[in-house]
């Protein structure tokens, strides 16, 4: 049976590069680079290529990148460590790692609009000298839309001038140009695994100036920002993992956006019910759609009185790994307050379906995808008449 | 057959999933995600799907977890609410048999195209010369759950397989031991799996209006207050704060809106007849004399039914407004309904 991968938002594959690159920390240099001798001194000097690699695609000075063990440390770590005093802000659409940090801080939560883009009013009204940092993702996980941070900057200027702002840009990095996309954040979280990288290791950009209170306490590792001996074969894995993804960035979004738009197509084509998230129009067939506010890699459905675990099911079974929105720690589809947040009524959001392509889908998972959904739609719409 | 069994991460269910794969069906196991409150027991806790899972793995099925979270808390959690806020004492499990288990799993199920539901049920379908199938009791008698699955249709009970409700208890323990599963040695769930142990008052203070209501004897003498009318249940001896008399009193009475709990004797709770409501069928309706089980362990009586009344041979104790009050003939759930 062929498998289409199209869980890319939740991870990717490593690429071939990335493997090879980590090997030789394993088992030859396997020191611990905070060491004295040469084996560490080899470790030491691979964990800065590393960081010099990040730190240009990120468009950060080696300095300020601060690695660490997942995207969603990062995200804690640029709220609790930069934010202990003073109010803090986000948005309703954030991921979880961001989300529940500002919760937990009794923070302000601003909404978002049917599209998915940030409500810039209530950002502004949210905002007041007391504030000490905003944090807005650039891309979204559920729906791939994208925000402009200079114009949340731009509010911030004007509201809150002496706050911080920080951008999860976890799942823009495979997609877009995040050294310039996030020139005005100052601070940025990434996640190697989201771009052929290797899992549990994470990055935060932490611009000079910016006073960070280390969240894990130990060593002084990470120049005293993040204790703990260095993942040296993730990290050089994931500078690997990042040189790859720029260097080949143009292409990958050319391709893959042309894959995600026939499969959009596609299944639109194929199913009346159908709502997609983030794009103009939202539903309907015939007319071209505008998906330029997504992230290319993103096809993100609702199928009107589908339920998307009863869909997942189906898909699974013939070959198709997807995903609806947010899973919790028992592995149950939970309503996805991003959704929520855009307005869409339970019974819309109940069905619906991230399909995440990456850079290693193919036309084959596209076909498999429009061969496999359309009578499994058709199938659960029967059951529910 | 492709069945999908009800994996609770207990092990009765972890040994019909077993069963049934020796038994050469296509098994996917599911766990249902339900709650997501604080609790410390039942159904749905992380380490409980864990185990679930783990159990599927060493089966060598797939497992699935279902969020029917949403269902639970408006068709079980709610109601259980509602019906205490009311002055009733529900059953939670009958409904969450009812509405989640036997319907929303059984719906799902059939849409993504499995012939069965498996649980971990003891109680047995018996089908008849005449094609009727009924829900019959568990071989072991000391665990026979048929009482909280009175509900079961023709159309459910032609959907359902209970695999461990033709073995004991002993003998499914030893079954899980035998196939090395991790829930071999697991306690039986017990209590309301969405409430911790022990903190019943405390998930209802938080949800529902609690009022004061006075005691009286059955002649209208004030005895004392109760500081909740809404958790005080018809028969109930203890926490009435009426201590020291010389005979000891059973609630015969709680009217919630009147905020007046009444208390007697044991004979005050006896009554020739008991009324039912929302009443339902494994098939035909039946009348005359049948075996009547008002609780889940309790004794079967003989009484004839007339309507929606049941009418004891003997007088019973009546009971508590809101509990299941099951129709037997023999071994077998003829149907069922809500005390009135």
């Amino acid at each position: 049976m062929a498998v289409a991968y199209l869980d890319h938002a939740a991870s990717t594959p490593m690429h071939p590069e990335v493997v090879d690159a980590m090997a030789g920390f394993f088992e030859g240099c396997y020191a611990n680079p905070t060491g004295a001798h040469r084996m560490a001194r080899d470790a030491r000097r691979a964990t800065d290529d590393a960081r010099d690699i990040l730190a240009e695609a990120l468009g950060a000075r080696p300095g300020e990148i601060v690695f660490c063990g997942s995207g969603t440390e990062a995200d804690n770590l640029a709220i609790f460590g930069a934010a202990a005093s003073g109010a803090v802000v986000c948005s309703a659409v954030e991921h979880p790692a961001v989300l529940r940090p500002v919760e937990q801080l009794g923070g302000r939560i601003v909404g978002v609009d049917r599209d998915g883009m940030l409500d810039l009013e209530a950002l502004a009204a949210a905002l007041d000298g007391d504030v000490r940092l905003v944090s807005v993702m650039l891309a979204n996980n559920e729906t791939g839309v994208v925000w402009s941070l200079e114009e949340v900057a731009e509010v911030m200027a004007r509201h809150a001038p002496g706050a911080l702002l920080h951008t999860d840009a976890v799942q823009a990095f495979p997609w877009l140009d995040v050294a310039n996309r996030a020139a005005p954040a100052d601070l940025v979280s990434v996640s190697a695994h989201k771009f052929g990288g290797p899992k549990g290791v994470g990055a935060l950009v932490v611009r000079d100036g910016v006073e960070l209170q280390a969240q894990i306490v130990g060593g002084g590792q990470e120049a005293e920002r993040r204790g703990g001996t260095p993942n040296v074969a993730g990290i050089v894995g994931m500078g690997r993992a990042a040189q790859v993804t720029v260097a080949r960035r143009a292409e990958v979004v050319e391709r893959v956006g042309g894959l995600r738009d026939r499969l959009a197509d596609g299944l639109r084509d194929a199913d009346g019910g159908v709502t997609e998230s983030g794009v103009q129009p939202a539903s309907g067939t015939g007319a071209p759609v505008d998906r330029s506010a997504k992230v290319a890699g993103s096809c993100h459905l609702c199928f009107e009185g589908v339920e998307s675990e009863a869909l997942l099911f189906l898909a699974e079974r013939d070959g198709v790994y997807a995903s609806a929105a947010s899973s919790c720690a028992s592995g149950a589809e939970h309503p996805s307050h991003v959704l929520a947040a855009m307005g869409y009524p339970r019974s819309l959001a109940r069905g619906s379906l991230r399909l995440s392509l990456g850079a290693a889908s193919s036309e084959a998972d596209v076909e498999t995808a429009l061969a496999v959904l359309p009578p499994a739609i058709a199938q659960l719409r029967r059951a529910v008449a | 057959m492709q069945v999908l069994a009800a994996m609770s991460g207990g092990v009765d269910s972890s040994v019909a999933a077993a069963l049934l794969a020796q038994d050469g069906h296509e098994v996917v196991g599911v766990t249902m995600k339900l709650w997501g409150g604080p609790s410390d027991t039942g159904c749905c806790s992380v380490s409980d799907v864990i185990d679930a899972r783990r159990v599927a793995d060493a089966l060598g099925i797939d497992h699935h977890v279902f969020n029917f979270g949403e269902d639970f808390s408006a068709r079980v959690v709610g109601p259980y609410v509602a019906d205490h806020a009311a002055g009733r004492t529900p059953n939670p499990c009958v409904e969450c048999n009812r509405h989640i288990k036997f319907d929303r799993l059984l719906r799902r199920a059939e849409a993504l195209g499995f012939d069965a539901v498996a649980t971990g049920h003891h109680a047995r379908v018996v089908r008849r010369s005449d094609g009727i199938r009924r829900l019959a009791r568990g071989t072991d008698a000391a665990k026979d759950q048929s009482y909280v699955l009175y509900m079961l249709s023709q159309e459910a009970l032609a959907r359902v397989l209970l695999p461990v409700g033709h073995i004991t208890k002993g003998r499914v323990r030893a079954l899980a031991g035998d196939l090395g599963l991790r829930t071999a040695a697991k306690p039986d769930s017990v209590d309301v799996c969405f409430i911790r142990r022990g903190a019943r008052r405390e998930f209802l203070a938080d949800r529902l209006e609690t009022t004061p209501a006075t005691v009286v004897d059955t002649g209208g003498r004030r005895l004392g207050e109760v500081p909740a009318v809404q958790l005080v249940t018809l028969g109930q001896r203890k926490g009435l704060g009426v201590g020291g008399l010389e005979q000891p009193v059973y609630v015969v009475d709680a009217d919630v809106a009147a905020g007046v709990v009444t208390v007697g004797d044991r004979g005050d709770l006896l009554s020739d007849h008991q009324d039912v409501r929302d009443v339902t069928w494994a098939a035909e309706p039946a009348q005359g004399p049948v075996l009547v089980q008002t609780s889940a362990h309790g004794a079967p009586r003989p009484a004839t039914l007339d309507g929606t009344r049941v009418r004891w041979r003997a007088p019973q104790r009546r009971v508590a407004p809101g509990q299941s009050v099951v129709f037997y003939e023999g071994p077998e759930v003829l149907g069922g309904g809500i005390a009135a």
